[in-house]
């Protein structure tokens, strides 16, 4: 169902378009081989050139080219093989030459698309517009000094991607939906951490609301908005702004804006008027950066599944469902801990104890999968004893539990604690008939055609075997006895 | 033979055959440097770095294993940063600025084992074709008018403290760096040798910028074979500079002596524009007639957009040059003059930094770079240096080298310019055109004006083909057998 604002003079519909800064994974920087490291003391991480002293020159990292075509490809995209540096223009003192160096009238990568799960379950494409390379800037630190500004150099000049959607997106959801697809796009490609915290992932989001049909309003960009929860707030704060506005006979203005996630509000941070001339040209200090096809297609070859095609597999060869391939796939960490998991084990039973149990209890005590107790072997040993009937499902989930609390193996636990399933059919006869001696009179109301009272039957029995009997033996051993 | 008059080529025999030590030699041009002092042709002397270079350069001789130029004294453009010594860019900005690193071009040629004896004055940020517009003061031209001996002419520029140097003999050479013309032209007016090389074959690593894209570092000498011995060690590629070229480095001395017979001489009919000085012309036609005597072919060729070499180079050199400056903010190093907030810091700083030609460049660069004008300015510009370059393509269909003067006249008093720029921006219009292909030239001195003062010729070779350029260049030299030296001297 489409997303729309109830205003007074109607419904509303909201166009938006996303700008995701993303800063690639490299150890060292776009233009320069200062690490890229992440903590170190304040202008540790600055080479010659990243404090822009006379006379020196950028080179370009290519890990930063193989790591933007890498992305590139993994949105589908097309490869530019020859694109252009420039020079951003403008003053500020975390920007030390004054300009910053990006890509304007050639990225390096063109239009693409990418499709993104809803909530609902269904999916949709969003365009790329495009990806470009540049410079991050570096940090000023206004709270360090009563009067003072600090500068941090330490991340400027560290290789960013921005990538642009085209203004596809239509509702709080699909911004944040679109979000998490580029972040696990990245993170299974291993070119961005997408860490929002850190400021490895910032969004620009482009704003516009305009009655059905209508063509596109006028939009606003809110910047820097760093996490998918800001995002959706920011949206959803933004458009009911501009519908007021308009609604009260007024016209929005293009502005750039800042989101405050302190009030969850934005506001003007610029008018079009006051923006920047940033006066691109062409960096004459670098010359094009052109590739070859041949360079593109090497990358292409050793590109890894991506979460789509993941998802498809699961479904396909693996038999799972749409939900579980789905959850399993939005996360590389997740798909790699369920596929060390799986191995060779049933896929079904795998998925359904990774997300059930496992995501579940981690969930619970607010722990990553990198921080799970459980490794994936370690699980796979309890999959394992339930395949072979070692322990039931049931008992399984004790065993899980205590694997969870004490990092222990689950065979460990399993012999510890005399775990084992009973499968002798005579001890099961034996504690059966056992059950029925003690209950003889539940025994006679059975036989006189009281059926329900089997299911008291099996339970006395599995008690009686502290949970260890095979449930599936203990079903077939009491209809003898009791026929 | 005093040691200042010594040719490097010269020098370096007497080095090797132990007739003099680099200690004796140095030290000559030390005492020379002083003499001279009154010229201005340094802004940072650097006496003790030149003697104690000369002093482990006369160990190695001792040793038997000398460096290929070892205890050759050079001025060294005050735009080359050295490490530990103050580097200018003859500008108020970079006042107290001393860098942590040397530049690729002047640590090869410290690798060749050269005692560099300062830093050279210079038109600040090398914009300025007199050196007049340097922050610490005129270069003042060792050569005097013959009428009018008592008015101070200018050494050209941008590197009119290193032509001047090596004109007077207070050097054997020096570093420069041509942007528009900034060797050739001062290498013309104080009758000297400059020469630019093809754009990429120095690298400009460490050589403080003016206009990235035309920006070209290149020796200045008094002969051509000492010009082509410097160029030996200035040259090369260097990952470090993106720009710089990946190409094979020769030895360019190698084709100093060979023939030009059969070698094809273009004349360009675009460079005798109405109004033209007869003596450059008459300069230019004896060149011609010099070099159809030793056997080259001399034929006439076409530039036809050298008539917009001019304006087009007033749009591209300050559209790289205000974003090139930019760095220069107050904020980590050089000058800074606090205001009441950030913006006035760097208006005061800037203000205050900078002096006029440089201001004025930074507008008109900030102006043909602004939206709305890019695609009128700077767009149209960037498709006529493509045109210029085309023109050369063609021209060198016909022929091997160009001929043409260097400079429009000789060289002018310091208060002879008018205030309008563009009569200053003149002087360059002989050497632009090439520039903006990205060709090598070089200036030989061929002859003295009837003022007295040395005209000279340039020529433009093919990209990376300095060789062949060196080679005509030696049979000019022959010809002209250009003896004359400054009224003001060392010896």
């Amino acid at each position: 169902m489409a997303y729309t604002i109830k205003g007074q003079t109607g419904e509303w519909e909201v166009v938006m378009g996303l700008e995701i800064h993303a800063q690639i994974i490299s150890d060292s920087k776009l233009f320069s081989g200062a690490s890229t490291g992440f903590g170190a003391a304040p202008n540790d991480h600055v080479a010659l050139v990243d404090a822009a002293m006379p006379g020196m020159l950028p080179v370009l990292n290519e890990a930063c080219v193989r790591q933007a075509v890498r992305t590139g490809l993994g949105l589908n995209a097309k490869i530019n093989l020859t694109s252009v540096f420039e020079r951003k223009n403008y003053f500020y003192p975390d920007l030390p030459q004054g300009y910053q160096i990006s890509q304007f009238a050639h990225p390096i990568v063109g239009t693409g698309k990418i499709k993104i799960d809803l909530p609902d379950g269904t999916s949709k494409e969003i365009g790329i517009t495009r990806l470009h390379l540049e410079q991050d800037a570096g940090k000023s630190l206004h709270d360090q000094h009563p009067n003072k500004t600090f500068v941090d150099l330490n991340r400027a000049g560290v290789a960013l991607m921005e990538i642009v959607s085209e203004p596809e997106i239509s509702s709080p959801e699909e911004a944040a939906a679109y979000v998490k697809k580029v972040r696990s796009i990245l993170r299974y490609l291993g070119t961005c951490d997408g860490n929002m915290e850190e400021g490895n992932l910032r969004a620009d989001v482009n704003i516009s609301v305009r009655k059905p049909g209508d063509p596109l309003g006028t939009r606003c960009e809110v910047k820097n908005v760093n996490s998918i929860r800001f995002i959706v707030q920011a949206i959803e704060y933004e458009a009911a702004r501009q519908v007021e506005v308009l609604e009260g006979g007024g016209k929005i203005e293009q502005q750039t804006r800042l989101f405050d996630a302190s009030t969850g509000t934005t506001r003007t941070l610029r008018s079009k008027e006051e923006a920047h001339d940033y006066r691109y040209f062409p960096d004459p200090d670098l010359l094009p950066l052109t590739l070859s096809q041949e360079y593109v297609e090497n990358i292409r070859r050793d590109l890894i599944e991506l979460p789509d095609a993941k998802k498809a597999r699961y479904q396909d060869m693996l038999g799972l469902s749409a939900y579980d391939a789905s959850v399993l796939t939005a996360e590389k960490e997740r798909a790699d801990y369920f596929e060390a998991a799986c191995h060779d084990r049933d896929p079904k039973l795998t998925a359904s104890w990774v997300i059930n149990e496992l995501l579940g209890a981690l969930n619970k005590s607010d722990l990553d999968l990198g921080q799970s107790p459980v490794a994936p072997a370690a699980l796979g040993e309890l999959i394992d004893l339930i395949s072979d009937q070692t322990i039931s499902g049931k008992i399984a989930k004790d065993v899980f539990a205590e694997m969870l609390e004490s990092g222990q193996s689950a065979k460990a636990i399993v012999a510890d604690k005399g775990m084992q399933q009973i499968t002798d059919p005579v001890a099961i006869t034996k504690i059966i008939a056992e059950v029925m001696a003690a209950n003889a009179d539940k025994v006679a109301e059975y036989r006189s055609g009281k059926d329900k009272l089997f299911g008291f039957f099996v339970g006395q029995t599995l008690k009686a075997s502290g949970g260890k009997a095979n449930p599936d033996l203990v079903n077939q051993i009491l209809k003898e006895q009791l026929s | 033979m005093s040691l200042t008059n010594l040719t490097i080529a010269a020098a370096l025999k007497k080095l090797r055959a132990r007739e003099i030590t680099a200690t004796e030699l140095v030290s000559a041009h030390i005492t020379a440097s002083e003499k001279l002092r009154g010229l201005n042709c340094y802004i940072t002397e650097t006496p003790e770095q030149a003697l104690s270079a000369a002093k482990t350069a006369d160990a190695r001789y001792m040793a038997g294993n000398p460096l290929p130029l070892d205890g050759i004294p050079l001025a060294n453009k005050d735009l080359f940063c050295s490490r530990g010594t103050r580097t200018t860019a003859a500008s108020k900005i970079l006042e107290n600025f001393v860098p942590t690193y040397e530049s690729t071009v002047s640590q090869k040629l410290l690798d060749a084992g050269v005692a560099f004896l300062g830093k050279a004055n210079l038109d600040e940020f090398a914009m300025g074709s007199s050196t007049l517009t340097s922050a610490y003061g005129t270069v003042e031209s060792p050569w005097k008018r013959a009428s009018s001996p008592d008015v101070k002419l200018v050494p050209g520029g941008s590197s009119g403290g290193s032509s001047a140097i090596v004109a007077a003999r207070g050097a054997m050479g020096a570093t420069g760096t041509d942007t528009g013309g900034s060797i050739r032209q001062p290498a013309a007016l104080t009758g000297i040798v400059g020469m630019k090389p093809t754009y990429g074959r120095c690298s400009r690593w460490g050589v403080i910028a003016f206009a990235s894209s035309l920006d070209q570092p290149g020796p200045f000498a008094r002969t051509i074979e000492d010009t082509a011995l410097m160029l030996n060690h200035m040259a090369g590629y260097d990952e470090k500079d993106s720009t710089s070229a990946r190409i094979e480095t020769p030895d360019f001395t190698s084709g100093l002596d060979k023939d030009i017979k059969g070698l094809r001489i273009g004349v360009p009919k675009e460079y005798r524009p109405e109004g033209m000085n007869a003596e450059v012309a008459a300069e230019w036609d004896k060149g011609a007639a010099w070099l159809r005597d030793a056997g080259a072919e001399i034929v006439e060729i076409s530039l036809p957009h050298t008539e917009y070499a001019l304006p087009t180079y007033y749009i591209i050199a300050p559209a790289e040059c205000s974003s090139n400056l930019a760095r220069y903010d107050g904020m980590r190093y050089g000058l800074r003059v606090a205001g009441k907030d950030l913006t006035e810091t760097y208006e005061n700083t800037r203000a205050q930094g900078f002096g006029h030609e440089v201001k004025r460049r930074i507008m008109i660069g900030t102006y043909v770079l602004s939206a709305g004008y890019y695609d009128a300015y700077y767009r149209k510009a960037q498709r006529v240096r493509a045109l210029i370059a085309q023109d050369f393509t063609r021209a060198f269909e016909k022929c091997d080298v160009i001929l043409a003067p260097t400079a429009p006249s000789t060289a002018f008093g310091w208060d002879e310019k008018s205030n309008d720029p563009i009569d200053m921006y003149l002087e360059d219009a002989f050497t632009i055109p090439a520039s903006l292909a990205g060709l090598p030239g070089i200036s030989i001195p061929t002859g003295l004006a009837k003022n007295g003062l040395p005209l000279g010729l340039q020529l433009i070779g093919r990209a990376f083909d300095e060789v062949t350029m060196l080679c005509v260049a030696t049979t000019l030299e022959m010809a002209a057998a250009f003896t004359a030296t400054p009224t003001i001297m060392a010896t």
